[in-house]
């Protein structure tokens, strides 16, 4: 079951970790989220493959953006 | 032989070479370790030209550092620029979602009149400790500002006492946080507050500015400012003037205020007893006015089933995002998953309004 990845809040995508076809673990980090000049990890809500990332390096996010798919 | 007596380096007293170190220190911690170093850069150079001899620099109406600092300072013109472009930069959504977190902000200002009691009972006169107490608030211009009007004498002392605060947070504030907080306490994650509104964002800073300025008229200057930097961003019609409040104006000004706060402390001003106590004094008025912030968290939490991550607390000093940096991190340690960066911004933007109502005050009270 296809699972959505979500901006835990809103910054700018400071790293893309992961490309599509990635295979990934519960709580491995696949994007990184700059914040009032921190930088925020988002982990994988659960194992899987990445099949689709929305965003890329620099781009705006709001909270619960969707920024992957994890099949 | 009278050109001998016209050179400073036969005028250099052990003061002077004392404030050279200072100055040296504090330009070395900008350089090498960035603390606050838009501010101590200028700050540290601005005490070194104050303190060598026979410049002339801070000769009222005479000398260049003296006009920055008269036009600029004591005319309260650079503080509420400053404050411009503050409003300019924060935004009220997190404060809004949860209106319940201003008490977090407000608490944190518990430092500040604390201090302002010890201060008195030490004997500094009731102006001189509403500006130490001030330090508590972990606020640079609001700092300034109350300086200049209250005790003129302390600016420079209190002023630096703030901003090293300020980039002390994150040395300062983590160990009482913890000794505050259980682990399981910082490992609460908190439920999202409602979405606000780009009309809400809108009508906020100007029924804030009503709203404040009927209450407290002496935080004026720095309240309206603040709120109109606030309106530009958020009517997104203004872009332009967003951005310079934002940045160029804000680092002009900061130019200006950190070389005439540097150029206030010269040896006579600054080598005395009791500024080693306006620093101790400052920092206890930090210390209490993070443990407030938190302990008032708990006891929230005591009352609703929306559990408070206490952490949070802690960002009601205003040290705006300095403080929320440090709730982050410390949830993180706890959970790694818990990003307390968002709510943590609520108090620490209600602490700054907070330590500008408490300046009002004592502007009311004591003026």
């Amino acid at each position: 079951m296809a699972q959505e990845v979500l901006a835990a809040l809103s910054g700018n995508i400071w790293k893309v970790s992961v490309e599509v076809g990635d295979k990934v673990e519960e709580d491995d980090e696949v994007f990184v989220v700059e914040a009032l000049k921190m930088e925020i990890p988002v982990y994988a809500p659960c194992d899987g493959t990445i099949s689709e990332i929305k965003v890329k390096k620099g781009d705006a996010v709001e909270e619960d953006d969707v920024l992957a798919v994890i099949d | 032989m009278a050109i001998f007596e016209h050179m400073g380096v036969f005028a250099v007293t052990p003061g002077t070479v004392v404030m050279w170190l200072i100055s040296l220190t504090l330009i070395y911690l900008a350089i090498s370790k960035k603390y606050e170093p838009l501010l101590l850069l200028p700050i540290g150079f601005g005490i070194l030209i104050a303190n060598l001899p026979l410049t002339e620099l801070m000769v009222p109406g005479e000398g260049l550092i003296w006009r920055f600092y008269h036009y600029g300072i004591e005319w309260e013109v650079i503080p509420p620029l400053i404050f411009l472009g503050l409003g300019a930069l924060t935004d009220f959504g997190p404060l809004l979602s949860q209106p319940r977190l201003i008490f977090l902000g407000a608490a944190a200002q518990a430092g500040v009149y604390v201090t302002f009691f010890a201060a008195t009972s030490f004997g500094f006169t009731l102006e001189e400790a509403a500006t130490i107490g001030i330090i508590g608030g972990a606020d640079g211009p609001t700092t300034i500002f109350l300086a200049a009007k209250l005790a003129p004498h302390l600016l420079g002392a209190c002023a630096v006492a703030a901003y090293s605060y300020m980039a002390l947070v994150p040395i300062i504030q983590p160990p009482i946080m913890r000794l505050l907080t259980t682990e399981n306490e910082r490992r609460i994650r908190m439920k999202k507050g409602r979405k606000i509104g780009a009309r809400e964002k809108l009508f906020f800073p100007i029924a804030a500015t009503v709203v404040i300025i009927l209450l407290v008229p002496a935080s004026a200057p720095l309240i309206a400012m603040f709120m109109l930097g606030n309106l530009f961003r958020e009517s997104k019609v203004v872009d332009r003037l967003t951005d310079v409040a934002q940045n160029s104006l804000m680092n002009i000004v900061t130019i200006f205020l950190g070389i005439s706060v540097g150029a206030t402390m010269t040896a006579e001003n600054f080598l005395r007893k009791d500024v080693l106590f306006i620093f101790f004094l400052g920092l206890v008025a930090f210390i209490i006015g993070t443990a407030t912030g938190v302990i008032l968290a708990k006891l929230m939490n005591l009352f609703t089933s929306n559990k408070i991550n206490p952490l949070i607390g802690g960002a009601g000093v205003s040290a705006v995002p300095m403080a929320a940096r440090v709730v982050q991190r410390l949830g993180v340690e706890a959970d790694k998953k818990n990003n307390l960066l968002m709510f943590a911004m609520g108090p620490n933007i209600a602490g700054v309004i907070g330590t500008v109502i408490a300046a009002g005050i004592f502007l009311t009270l004591l003026k």
